[in-house]
């Protein structure tokens, strides 16, 4: 692995991204409220700039028409098709979570539902040290 | 040609109302003047024009009336030469299609119980849909409560073209009742012509009116998924009648292909379409839009990916096959057990229960 | 004979698209809201800074159901230079035709003059829009083709349009909308599938369009995603209509292209037009064949959004069912719900097949091979 310093801490404020390739590899850097991800610029889908899309919160329902909507910034959705990735674990959220704790009928095959989307995008680490923003690749 | 087995339930037969007259018995005394005082000769569905093709085969066509509208005649034709066990009734009475909410209601009172007295009384093999005021939502969920009473009704039955998309929270209520008493809700084909008979407008024949069902089927499924009536009543079921099945893995694709995109519009979906399909949804035999060899319709059973979803039906008097090849050629033993027997009773919980009139 | 819905599906095997390609569904859109002027009489430029288009929707800005994306568009299609997704023809280069080896690329402008309730606005600016279609796009690049984009509800104009620029090379179809007044087998648009068979052109139905209906037979859903789904509906509607009104019967060598509602219904409705027929032939004695007949020597699908089912033998079952060679491939570049080139076929087909889908076909069809 090595260490790649990319940036200053100031010129990456809170909302903002970074686009760079190391290694012929494309990446982005979020500063998300003040931390740091990092994320390869290639959605698993269908191969889209995935780090080009906007950033939004994750959209959660345990029951049609109410909406609890949370973690603000840290969701980008894929510019192509619109899948939903956690920036901070690149776990998509396509298939969505289950939270009921109602039981199904029982033929519903168990662990036929996914808790989490088949698709997880690359992440990649990313620190500060003395006010840099250094990527380790 | 693949046999049916007895003992299996017919999940979709039609008897017909012979005239409005024959409802004037069970209206009350204001209802049964404005009939007449008005001159309402009768409710005839344009989706299903008495003497089309499809309204019945040749030889269930009776010399005179109605085709369905004897007892005698569906014994015969449908419930005795089938060898079923039970058969349920689906009538496709136009009163789906008055605009006031009190004739709606009075109407559909007078078929439901119509239905008891001069059909389910009459055979012990038989059970009933409650046929509801759909203008009326409160209505609707009333008659269910008052007709559910009679354990021989196993399902609410709805048309699948309204005045709205089925999946509208409007009619959540109705869908609550049904899961409640533990009834399916039945959508039918056909429509209340309160919005144009196909998603682009009028047509000019009938056959176009009749292949639109099919689409319609298909927009109602997505409206009822997206909605989230599933995640509100999981133990819900629905039984899409006369709907055509083949259609059925390519639309589930496209779904599922566009739920994944669009996820945040509706956060409530928590299982993919193509499980809540399978735990939620079934689809009566008759119609079988699928060319007559038996190896494209077995490829098209895999892609269905449960053997699980379809329920036997002649759909009687409608023209759908002939002689006795109600099931397609080639099938199992197992699966025409499954399709005759099993997935019934599983889908409708009330035919192993004895029939009796609860206070 | 239950199958585990398996919760993670097969990759299509990436092969990379060095072959060259057809895409038949391209949509081109304007830079600026006054792109069109210097191709439309003045008094339409006052009329439209005052009075704007009146369409068989109430929105006058963006469409009733929000889409999923802005312009429902790819994020990443801006052009450098400013302006929508798609306005640009060096982007579209650079970003599309060329990376993409695109050889065939047929134009569909969308949010044009069709579906305009003042007929003879519509009809002035379906007629700038094939005027800045040569100017703009097919007179500068020469893998693009355009279409003949005409006033839909108008049968009469719209034929009159079409013979226009019958014979100009720069157009290779004619292009209609899904969603209209009524259902696109009706009378009212007889003339123009009459001009465009004169013309040796195909028509092209793509998904949207507004008419005034709702856009379910049991009326307006809620959701934008039940719009997306439903285009699948409302195509098999319109094609149902077009066979049962003996539109092929009457039109020999009429070719129609069906665009951006996929395919995977096809089958299916063939099937169950043909049952239908074979019962309810008397209602309808000028369908004098099977409807499938007619729709298998008649009609194409363009491949996009294409259907994606977790088995993708199954989607070879369907391919077969519908033909290999009724296909066309297409993007829909720069929507969102784009398929890339590299990714949508499986791995396994032939090569005469994977040629004939990716480009042979629409060769073939648009008198280009």
């Amino acid at each position: 692995m090595t260490r790649h310093v990319i940036a200053a801490v100031d010129e990456l404020p809170p909302g903002t991204r970074k686009f760079l390739t190391i290694d012929e590899r494309p990446i982005a850097v979020f500063n998300i409220k003040g931390e740091f991800f990092g994320l390869l610029n290639r959605c698993p889908h269908q191969g889209a700039a995935l780090c080009e899309g906007p950033l939004i919160g994750l959209a959660q329902s345990s029951d049609p028409g109410e909406i609890e909507y949370t973690r603000l910034g840290e969701i980008i959705r894929c510019p192509w098709h619109g899948w939903e990735f956690d920036i901070r674990t690149g776990q998509s959220y396509c298939d969505p979570k289950r939270f009921r704790t109602k039981a199904y009928p029982v033929n519903v095959e168990p662990g036929a539902s996914v808790v989490k989307g088949p698709y997880v995008a690359e992440t990649i680490a990313v620190s500060v040290e003395s006010d840099y923003v250094v990527v380790d690749l | 040609m693949t046999s049916p087995i007895a003992g299996g339930v017919d999940c979709d037969l039609h008897p017909a109302v012979p005239h409005l007259t024959s409802l004037l018995p069970y209206l009350n005394d204001y209802w049964r003047d404005q009939v007449t005082t008005r001159g309402m000769t009768d409710l005839v569905s344009q989706s299903y024009p008495a003497n089309s093709p499809i309204a019945s085969r040749p030889d269930w066509r009776p010399a005179k009336g109605k085709p369905g509208s004897r007892l005698e005649d569906l014994q015969a034709q449908a419930v005795d030469r089938f060898g079923v066990r039970y058969g349920i009734c689906n009538p496709l009475y136009g009163v789906q299609m008055v605009f006031s909410e009190d004739m709606a209601d009075a109407f559909c009172r007078a078929l439901n119980d119509w239905l008891v007295k001069e059909w389910l009384d009459r055979d012990v093999r038989l059970r009933g849909s409650i046929v509801i005021p759909v203008q009326s939502v409160e209505k609707s969920v009333a008659e269910i409560e008052r007709c559910a009473r009679d354990t021989r009704f196993v399902q609410v039955l709805m048309l699948v073209m309204g005045d709205m998309p089925l999946g509208k929270r409007a009619y959540w209520p109705i869908y609550a009742a049904a899961e409640r008493l533990g009834l399916p809700i039945g959508i039918h084909a056909g429509s209340n012509y309160h919005n144009p008979p196909t998603s682009v407008g009028w047509g000019s024949y009938h056959i176009e009116d009749y292949v639109a069902q099919a689409q319609a089927f298909q927009t109602q499924l997505t409206s009822l998924i997206v909605e989230g009536v599933f995640a509100r009543h999981p133990n819900l079921k629905m039984v899409m009648l006369e709907s055509g099945f083949t259609w059925l893995p390519s639309y589930l694709w496209r779904l599922h292909k566009f739920w994944r995109g669009i996820r945040m519009e509706t956060p409530w979906v928590d299982r993919a379409p193509l499980e809540i399909v399978r735990s939620n949804i079934r689809f009566s035999l008759q119609p079988i839009d699928a060319p007559p060899d038996p190896a494209t319709l077995n490829r098209l059973f895999e892609h269905m990916q449960s053997d699980e979803l379809l329920l036997f039906s002649t759909d009687y008097p409608h023209w759908q096959f002939d002689g006795d090849a109600v099931l397609p050629e080639g099938m199992s033993a197992d699966l025409v057990r499954k399709i005759m027997v099993d997935n019934p009773h599983a889908t409708y919980s009330r035919l192993s229960q004895p029939a009796e009139t609860m206070p | 004979m239950n199958v585990q819905f398996r919760d993670r599906a097969e990759p299509a095997s990436p092969v990379a698209v060095k072959t060259a390609i057809a895409d038949c569904d391209i949509h081109p859109a304007r830079a600026t809201k006054t792109e069109l002027y210097p191709y439309l009489a003045k008094r339409w430029h006052e009329h439209l800074e005052t009075y704007d288009k009146h369409q068989y929707q109430g929105m006058m800005e963006g469409p009733p159901y929000p889409k999923a994306q802005p312009n429902a568009s790819r994020r990443d299609a801006y052009p450098p230079e400013g302006g929508p997704q798609g306005s640009s023809l060096s982007f579209m280069q650079a970003q599309h035709l060329d990376p993409n080896n695109v050889r065939l690329g047929v134009l569909n402008p969308l949010a044009t003059g069709q579906g305009i309730r003042n007929h003879d606005l519509s009809a002035a600016i379906c007629s700038a829009i094939n005027d800045w279609q040569i100017e703009k796009w097919t007179s500068k690049d020469r893998r693009l083709k355009g279409s003949v984009v005409v006033g839909n509800e108008d049968g009469l104009t719209a034929a009159r349009e079409i013979r226009k620029r019958a014979g100009d090379r720069n157009f290779v179809q004619v292009l209609l909308l899904s969603r209209n007044v009524e259902p696109l087998g009706q009378r009212r648009y007889w003339p123009i599938y009459e001009a465009a068979e004169e013309a040796g052109l195909p028509i092209g139905v793509h998904a949207f369009g507004f008419g005034g209906n709702p856009i379910t037979a049991s009326g307006w859903p809620s959701f934008y995603i039940e719009e997306m789904v439903g285009h699948s509906q409302c195509q098999q509607t319109a094609l149902a209509s077009i066979v049962l009104e003996g539109v092929f019967e009457r039109h020999k060598k009429l070719k129609m292209v069906m665009i951006e509602a996929g395919f995977g219904w096809a089958p299916s409705l063939a099937w169950r037009l043909d049952k239908c027929w074979q019962r309810l032939k008397s209602e309808v004695p000028h369908v004098k064949r099977p409807p499938s007949e007619y729709i298998g020597e008649h009609v194409y699908w363009t491949t996009q959004p294409m259907e994606d089912p977790e088995r993708r033998d199954h989607l070879i079952d369907v391919i077969e069912w519908v033909g290999w060679d009724k296909l066309l491939f297409a993007t829909d570049y720069p929507h969102w719900d784009y398929d890339d080139p590299s990714r949508v076929l499986p791995a396994g087909v032939s090569d005469a097949n994977r040629e004939a889908f990716y480009l042979n076909n629409a060769l073939k069809l648009y008198g280009l091979a």
